[in-house]
């Protein structure tokens, strides 16, 4: 131990020496320390959960609210990597604040039209055969601000209320199966356990082909802002049917259109009729690497980096156009691609330093394309809400800054 | 809170169908009567569920003025949070008026939804005969009841509102 105290305090002593040497010749920065070619200590030691790097500071874009317990914060797409979030980073959409959960006391009720009303506590979950899926949520309010022409600013703020996780959990059918469902169930109800005892309907067909009661997320227990101790994944359906803190299944014969199917997450068309249970997500992608906010160093390589993704499926097909969408070109997917989840696309590109405009567009594997925001209000009108899933530009300026592309 | 025998009794009811075997993990322990009553809080569009109780938009005025109007506007109109009243000719103008009276298809629901939800701060901490007032007074606002008319499980699943038959099974 003497030694190597002795050693630790030489190293110090060089490392002084060496940084005032560098401060002096750096006066802009003078107080950065001197990087030495090789660490002159040693670093911290190990520890019990890791944290990331001080100087990394990607965080969720958090509005102002008079209601911050039932409001959003948006995942900041542009600094995350690959199609996984960072489940400190997954989106939030709270309608009563996050409830704070003792997994020993939590259980999980399966009844109605059942022939057996069951009460699964976690341990019981847990014990049941899982699965692991990849797939993103979206909240079906997300990229709302995208049916104006100017689009939002960041790519946080116009798809930032999609995230994509590794959710392991028991698929639903295990469950609803335990309990014994009857013929006339049709629909389930599922119910949260946070202060408004949050409730969506769903069809019994999409529980039993897809539905998970997921208990891990990215390798850890699910966070409690993303439902902690479980919660409802319903691949590619909208954010809200995911109910979170799950605690409630009901067997129903038919859907009980609770207030967050009919007042919200509903879709207002012009002639004032109103489509019901609108519950795919529609393909939709969007540049991230550069988008809104950014500011580009310069004319030369630069890679265009973006995310795709499908309720109804795999992304077959990613394309970019660098020149406000006269050319199209096929980006690369990064694979596995996986159904109903983020599809990463990059494309190399070299910036000529021209103005231009940066779009992207992707076709699902039902072959559906996603369109632009003209063909989009021709399907649904302009009182819609929800589901805006349009072509989104970002617009480079000669200087390099990069803002919403107005279309 | 707001548990009934007569949903006690209705649960049991449904349970008692005869049981398919089906093979399962024997995982999980069945729940008990008691249990599923005191969280089985869903009310359907036909009401069925409904509790016990009863009130009329005449004493929801003094409920509505205590607990909701800070948020929801005098008479429901003008608060910062989600308008109440209104008709569905007002879902074509720009942008859209969405409220309780233009745009919610069951009166089941608005009672569903401030019972477990309603208010903000509080959910869950209105009596029974408090919810069927209050949904009795926003129905009044809304020209839907009388304000003498007695709202209790048999009358508010009779209540037809405006936007009934403007929803559409989602067609893409």
């Amino acid at each position: 131990m003497k030694s190597r105290d002795a050693t630790r305090r030489s190293f110090l002593g060089t490392g002084a020496l060496a940084g005032a040497a560098w401060t002096a010749c750096s006066a802009p920065e003078a107080e950065a320390p001197a990087e030495p070619d090789q660490p002159s200590s040693l670093g911290t030691p190990v520890s019990r959960y890791g944290q990331r790097s001080p100087h990394e500071k990607a965080a969720r874009g958090v509005r102002e609210s008079q209601t911050p317990e039932a409001a959003s914060s948006r995942t900041p797409l542009d600094q995350t990597y690959g199609i996984i979030t960072p489940s400190a980073l997954h989106f939030e959409r709270h309608h009563a604040g996050v409830p704070e959960i003792d997994p020993a006391t939590h259980k999980l009720l399966v009844h109605g039209l059942v022939d057996r009303p069951m009460a699964f506590s976690v341990d019981d979950i847990k014990r049941l055969p899982s699965v692991s899926r990849v797939h993103f949520v979206e909240c079906s309010g997300n990229s709302g601000g995208e049916w104006s022409p100017a689009g939002a600013p960041t790519v946080a703020l116009s798809h930032g209320l999609a995230s994509c996780s590794e959710w392991t959990g028991v698929p639903l059918r295990i469950l609803l199966e335990e309990a014994g469902i009857q013929p006339e169930a049709k629909w389930i109800l599922a119910e949260g356990a946070d202060a408004c005892l949050m409730q969506r309907s769903a069809t019994l067909e999409k529980a039993l082909e897809e539905g998970i009661v997921a208990y891990g997320q990215n390798g850890e227990a699910i966070r409690p802002e993303q439902g902690y101790p479980m919660r409802l994944i319903l691949p590619g359906w909208e954010g809200n049917t995911n109910v979170k803190w799950l605690r409630r299944i009901k067997l129903t014969a038919g859907p009980q259109y609770v207030k967050d199917e009919t007042s919200k997450y509903t879709e207002l068309m012009e002639d004032g009729t109103a489509w019901i249970f609108t519950f795919e997500m529609d393909a939709k992608s969007v540049i991230t690497a550069p988008s809104g906010g950014h500011m580009v160093d310069g004319p030369g390589f630069l890679e265009i980096s973006g995310l795709a993704w499908s309720g109804r499926g795999k992304i077959r097909q990613a394309e970019v156009s660098t020149d406000a969408g006269q050319t199209w070109t096929e980006a690369e997917l990064q694979t596995p691609v996986y159904s109903k989840a983020f599809t990463r696309f990059r494309l190399p590109w070299a910036w000529d330093g021209s103005e231009t405009v940066l779009l992207s567009r992707c076709r699902d594997e039902t072959g559906y394309l996603q369109p632009g925001r003209a063909e989009l209000i021709e399907q649904r009108g302009r009182k819609s809400a929800y589901h805006c899933n349009r072509i989104k530009g970002w617009h480079i300026a000669a200087d390099g800054s990069v803002t919403s592309a107005e279309v | 809170m707001q548990k009934s025998s007569l949903l006690s009794i209705a649960t049991l009811v449904a349970c008692a169908a005869p049981t398919l075997v089906a093979q399962t993990y024997g995982v999980g322990r069945p729940a008990t009567a008691d249990e599923v009553a005191a969280w089985d809080v869903t009310i359907g569009p036909e009401g069925r569920e409904l509790p016990a109780g009863s009130g009329t938009a005449k004493d929801g005025a003094q409920v509505y003025e205590v607990r909701c109007k800070e948020c929801h506007g005098d008479q429901g109109v003008g608060g910062d949070h989600a308008g109440l009243v209104g008709k569905p000719e007002q879902l074509k103008q720009t942008p859209p008026l969405k409220t309780v009276g233009s745009y919610w298809p069951y009166a089941t629901t608005l009672f569903d939804y401030t019972r477990r939800a309603m208010p903000f701060e509080e959910p869950g901490s209105l009596s029974a005969d408090q919810v069927y007032a209050v949904t009795a007074y926003i129905l009044h606002l809304n020209g839907l009841v009388a304000e003498d008319d007695v709202l209790d499980r048999e009358s508010l699943p009779q209540v037809v509102m405006p936007n009934r038959d403007g929803f559409v099974r989602d067609p893409r």
